[in-house]
């Protein structure tokens, strides 16, 4: 990796989403609707000209409104996704992190879901062999490892999707909530695991919902507004235009 | 692609271990069930047909075995892949891995339980007095362009099925008129020669055909049936690789 150039650069950005009446409807209805004219789709854009560029060690805050578009744009520049329009320069290797509690398989067991998500992140079999047993201390199921996935409760899930996405070494870290998972304890915990992966200079883009956490972590953030760039730049004053945005009503 | 298939390695045999684990219920019975069921189309075909067609074919019972060994891999591999992507799409749409693994992986459980199958039908040319000769290795042939065959075919079917989920309904309509078009059970030689050579259009009969003329007459099949064979194999992966590259974006609306 060279350490010279940014490491992340987004330029002009764009994405085109479908909405509409496509979804879960079959052949048949596709055909009634298409000859009835009932057939609507609609086009907009998810992510409209968003550009920015970060170096190594920059903590990125996306903030903005449900549906900003900031989803969307954590795809673009994971490699899930396209973009419509505009150029996605990436140095370095990508962690994405979304949405940890969803892909695992209900009927697997604890230890073997374990692996596949390893698997899904890129880590290899030999450093999976290595690093269950410390897996499965930090997520605290010791005793759940031979149990179906399905019996576990909705907060050990999340606690095992943390420990395994803990372990990620990546140049560039993506993350969509989740600082932090859990209860109490392991609330403490998890944050503390993801300050230390910050900590070792990775470039970090994070999504959140929560003002005080971004101004406390990121040195840049940037605010988006039904898939528009509305401000980029020092936390401080970002967050202030956002939060004299929402007080006005929009 | 060297580089693409070691990156991916781990993740592709988990992803089999996954699909096969599910598939057999972690049971002894759920391989012997899967290999129980074609035996039982067998047996059920051999009591019914012998009477109208065994008379006047050589070995039905390797006769039937052969159709309904193609067949049941193939309606198999197509419908465990039909559902690939969807199934699946709790983990493309979170992390930036090529999608035909989910289906290979399902096709590496299909061909595993054909494999058994294939075993078991060796065993029964044997009891029918059928003995092995060089020309079986042939096999191999029919059998690699059956695999490609499956591959495409589930390719184009779990592309569709993203975004038409009642394919599935037409598909199992459209897999009972292949299987009633193959020869399973009876003999194309009583149509005339020009009807026989529609047969040909029906890659399964092709593939089964292959099969008959190795197996029963000790025959190597003649070039139209080799071309055929690799020709529907490669047309039907053609148009699978297309949708999955002209779609790849668009699968992420529609789940």
């Amino acid at each position: 990796m060279d350490n010279t150039k940014p490491t992340v650069v987004l330029k002009n950005v764009s994405v085109r989403y479908i909405i509409g009446d496509f979804k879960n409807i079959g052949l048949k209805e596709y055909v009634v609707r298409k000859l009835s004219h009932n057939y609507h789709v609609k086009e907009f854009w998810a992510v409209d000209g968003v550009s920015f560029s970060l170096e190594k060690g920059d903590l990125l805050g996306i903030i903005g409104s449900n549906g900003a578009g900031k989803s969307t744009l954590l795809k673009v520049i994971a490699g899930i996704m396209n973009p419509t329009k505009g150029k996605v320069e990436i140095n370095g290797n990508v962690a994405a992190l979304l949405e940890l509690a969803s892909g695992f398989d209900g009927d697997l067991t604890v230890k073997e879901n374990t692996y596949l998500r390893g698997a899904m992140l890129g880590y290899t079999r030999r450093f999976m062999d290595e690093m269950y047993d410390s897996i499965i201390e930090f997520a605290e199921l010791q005793e759940f490892q031979d149990r179906p996935f399905k019996q576990l409760s909705s907060g050990m899930k999340s606690r095992l999707a943390f420990s395994i996405a803990s372990l990620v070494n990546p140049d560039i870290l993506i993350l969509d909530e989740v600082l932090s998972v859990g209860d109490g304890a392991f609330r403490k915990k998890s944050e503390e695991k993801m300050m230390e992966i910050i900590g070792r200079g990775v470039t970090t883009i994070l999504v959140s919902h929560s003002l005080e956490q971004v101004r406390q972590l990121c040195n840049k953030v940037l605010w988006m507004e039904k898939g528009k760039q509305m401000g980029l730049g020092a936390p401080s004053d970002i967050c202030k235009k956002y939060e004299e945005f929402i007080k006005s009503g929009r | 692609m060297l580089n693409k298939i070691r990156k991916y390695k781990f993740l592709f045999e988990e992803l089999v271990k996954r699909d096969f684990k599910k598939k057999y219920k972690r049971t002894v019975l759920g391989i012997l069930w899967s290999l129980l069921s074609p035996l039982l189309t067998l047996l059920v075909m051999r009591i019914v047909f012998t009477e109208f067609f065994g008379r006047t074919t050589n070995h039905y019972t390797t006769y039937l075995f052969a159709g309904t060994l193609v067949f049941s891999y193939f309606s198999d591999a197509t419908n465990q892949g039909m559902s690939s992507l969807v199934d699946n799409a709790g983990i493309f749409t979170k992390v930036n891995v090529p999608k035909y693994l989910f289906l290979l992986s399902k096709n590496v459980s299909s061909l595993i339980n054909f494999g058994l199958t294939f075993l078991v039908f060796l065993g029964f040319c044997l009891l029918d007095g059928i003995a092995f000769h060089w020309k079986f290795l042939l096999l191999v042939y029919p059998i690699v362009c059956l695999v490609f065959f499956n591959i495409g075919v589930g390719s184009i079917l779990s592309a569709l099925y993203v975004f038409f989920k009642d394919i599935q309904y037409l598909y199992s309509i459209f897999t009972l008129m292949i299987m009633y078009l193959s020869a399973i059970f009876y003999n194309i030689n009583a149509y005339e020669p020009t009807v026989q050579k529609l047969f040909l259009l029906n890659p399964i009969y092709v593939y089964i055909s292959y099969f008959r003329t190795i197996v029963i007459n000790n025959a190597i099949p003649d070039l139209v049936t080799h071309l055929l064979s690799f020709g529907y194999a490669f047309a039907v992966l053609l148009i699978g690789a297309r949708m999955y590259k002209k779609h790849n974006q668009k699968f992420l609306y529609y789940l």
